[in-house]
């Protein structure tokens, strides 16, 4: 017994070698470099001395970059929202669909990851602008329907295009086109699970669809919908590409701030401050996460 | 082509793939800039014959997209026999970034001005072995002696550029010659295109209120703060440098951009217009260099004496579109380039314009605290 769990250590150990050394060396190391230049101050263009000074987190604290981050959060909330109410009904038609059009279904939710972001971005741009895609469906039947009131001879004004693009309105539009993927995956796993025979048994005991889908689907669906809401909102508090490309003069996102101190600002311990500002809150909100689903495991064992 | 895209078979009035700055805005030849930027690098590891200068008959070129004539590259491998493999960059910050950790094999640079000040000082180029350069001697008197390279010790000028605004004629009620029409004025509400690097959107603010663009006192940084702050809902967007592509697609109808930039788009559509606003601007200049630890400086000598030749020169303005700082090269364009007021402003105006410096790292740092305060406002 002994003997044999000695070996499969070794066997572990071997096996899990590469991944780990993968980690340190890609993951763990660069961050614990960028770690340490948070603590550090500019000594010329190039150089950085980290001397455990704590100048670039008190001045990450400043109301300014502060309300970024509060801006940012409150961004990544409105799009996790709209990603929930979305991609609910999306999760459970997949749940009820027939065995062979959810592998069709579930390739349908997995295939923009096959096309580079920047690249759905800008097709997103072409669809949203002045002259793109909706605007100009919209003035030709506008168009065709002024042609019409012409005939009995009110002509409508001329038409307006919407104004889609370069606005907090496309940001968010942006962010739920690009994470609702995520947020449909692990609801999708939780009601997958979900076991048919208590919808039954809510039904035949006399209650609605409305009030077994509130009080049975969803309750039971809490495991998927926490992740879905962690992994939709964490990557949307740091998007960076979105409000770059898709907003307007009002839609800076922390991740531009930080781009920045490494770009033209050429000052990588405040950007890296922040950088950690921004995953000292996120290790936080998964810290609630975790103590909050542990609560409810708690109660329910109780 | 250098990079192996097919080449357009257009007219040289016609305007190229995309323009120097805004290499995203062409996706496709972001893509194939991107790819074949790095197959360039790896490319080199190919050994190549060695030439009568003792070094390999090859050249490493870190250059902006759309940014030498058509034949260049290949007049200068049958000129020298050395080839020249190119790779496209989108801002000096990556090129400042990919020099910062080490030199990665290039052998010939092109940033801009201010740039050129940031790599002398951070010793990531080499000072010029002028010997040999001898058609230095083109250079038009103004550029010999620049503010951010003075005497010329570390770049060569390869093109200028000065800031203005870029307008749709139609739309306008005359012409907006006043940085008030887009930075203090409520009459382009929604139309108006803000450039939003930090330095520039600065410096033209406190041109506009009639500063130098150097040394702005701290106070006139504040009152520049306030007035893009105040200046904001009737701002559509502070772009990249893709305002050319905005103006053309009609999303925007004045904007803040490069007159190169402008050029480029107004042999594609009439109804688009450039003015170096009275109270004058900013000048730009990208300049050859030698990074620091090039494998082969011979080779980037001979280049960049090569490039700065009347003929070779012409050749690639002829393309490009930008104004040449080269004598010998502007007298063999054709008047439609030379007479051209977008590409050479009228002299008065000139007159006002002036470079920026670069003023440390503070400086830098805080500029990009206001600009991040006027888009956080």
């Amino acid at each position: 017994m002994d003997e044999s769990w000695r070996k499969a250590k070794a066997v572990f150990a071997t096996l899990s070698a590469p991944p780990v050394i993968w980690l340190v060396v890609f993951f763990l190391a660069p961050l614990a470099i960028i770690w340490g230049y948070s603590f550090g101050n500019n000594k010329s263009l190039t150089e950085i001395a980290v001397d455990g000074t704590f100048a670039n987190y008190v001045h990450a604290i400043k109301p300014l970059y502060m309300g970024i981050i509060f801006k940012s959060f409150w961004f990544a909330l409105i799009t996790t929202a709209l990603c929930l109410v979305v991609g609910f009904p999306v999760a459970i038609a997949i749940t009820f669909a027939s065995q062979r059009s959810k592998a069709w279904l579930l390739l349908l939710i997995m295939l923009p990851f096959w096309t580079n972001l920047l690249i759905r971005t800008y097709a997103l741009m072409a669809v949203l602008r002045t002259e793109g895609y909706i605007n100009l469906t919209l003035a030709f039947f506008y168009n065709g329907l002024s042609r019409l009131t012409a005939l009995t001879g009110h002509p409508l004004a001329m038409f307006q295009p919407l104004e889609l693009l370069h606005n907090n309105f496309a940001v968010v539009f942006g962010l739920v086109y690009v994470q609702l993927p995520f947020m449909v995956l692990p609801l999708y796993a939780a009601l997958d699970r979900l076991d048919r025979s208590l919808l039954e048994a809510s039904l035949d005991l006399g209650a609605g669809h409305l009030t077994t889908f509130a009080r049975v689907v969803i309750p039971l669906a809490v495991p998927g919908i926490i992740s879905g809401v962690l992994v939709t909102l964490i990557p949307s508090v740091g998007a960076y590409l979105t409000p770059d490309l898709l907003g307007g003069p009002s839609s800076q996102m922390i991740a531009n701030v930080i781009e920045r101190q490494f770009k033209t600002a050429n000052d990588w311990p405040f950007g890296a401050a922040l950088s950690f500002l921004l995953m000292y809150m996120t290790f936080l909100a998964i810290a609630v996460q975790t103590i909050l689903s542990r609560g409810r495991r708690g109660r329910r064992e109780a | 082509m250098p990079d192996g895209r097919p080449e357009p078979s257009r007219p040289a009035s016609s305007r190229p793939t995309s323009s120097r700055r805004s290499l995203l805005a062409g996706l496709g030849a972001a893509a194939a800039g991107i790819s074949l930027g790095a197959a360039g690098l790896q490319g080199c590891a190919r050994r190549e014959k060695i030439g009568a200068n003792g070094e390999e008959q090859k050249l490493n070129l870190y250059n902006w997209d759309t940014y030498t004539g058509k034949t260049t590259l290949a007049d200068f491998k049958a000129a020298t026999g050395v080839s020249v493999r190119m790779s496209l960059f989108a801002s000096n910050d990556e090129l400042f970034a990919k020099l910062r950790a080490g030199n990665p094999g290039f052998d010939v640079i092109v940033p801009s001005n201010e740039y050129v000040t940031r790599l002398r000082i951070a010793g990531l180029i080499q000072p010029l072995d002028l010997a040999k350069i001898p058609n230095r001697a083109n250079m038009m008197p103004r550029f010999r002696n620049p503010p951010f390279d003075p005497g010329r010790r570390y770049s060569m000028p390869y093109t200028w550029l000065v800031l203005g605004i870029g307008y749709r004629k139609s739309k306008m009620d005359g012409v907006p010659d006043s940085w008030k029409w887009v930075m203090d004025s409520d009459r382009y509400a929604g139309r108006i295109g803000v450039f939003s690097e930090a330095d520039d959107m600065i410096e033209l603010g406190a041109k506009y209120l009639g500063y130098s663009v150097r040394h702005i006192p701290p106070a006139v940084i504040d009152q520049v703060a306030d007035m893009y702050i105040r200046q904001k809902p009737y701002i559509k967007i502070f772009h990249h440098d893709e305002g050319q592509d905005l103006l053309l697609s009609g999303d925007i109808d004045i904007v803040m951009e490069y007159n190169g930039d402008i050029a480029q788009v107004m042999a594609e559509d009439p109804d688009l217009d450039f003015v170096v606003p009275r109270e004058g601007s900013l000048l730009n200049s990208d300049c050859l260099c030698i990074p620091t630890g090039a494998p082969r400086p011979d080779n980037a000598h001979r280049f960049i004496n090569f490039v700065l030749d009347g003929r070779n020169g012409a050749e690639i303005y002829e393309t490009i579109k930008y104004p040449t700082p080269n004598a010998a090269a502007l007298a063999l364009m054709p008047a439609d380039y030379r007479d051209n007021p977008v590409i050479f402003p009228p002299a008065n105006v000139m007159a006002r314009c002036e470079y920026a410096d670069f003023e440390g790292l503070d400086r830098a740092h805080l500029f990009d605290e206001t600009v991040t305060r006027i888009f956080a406002a």
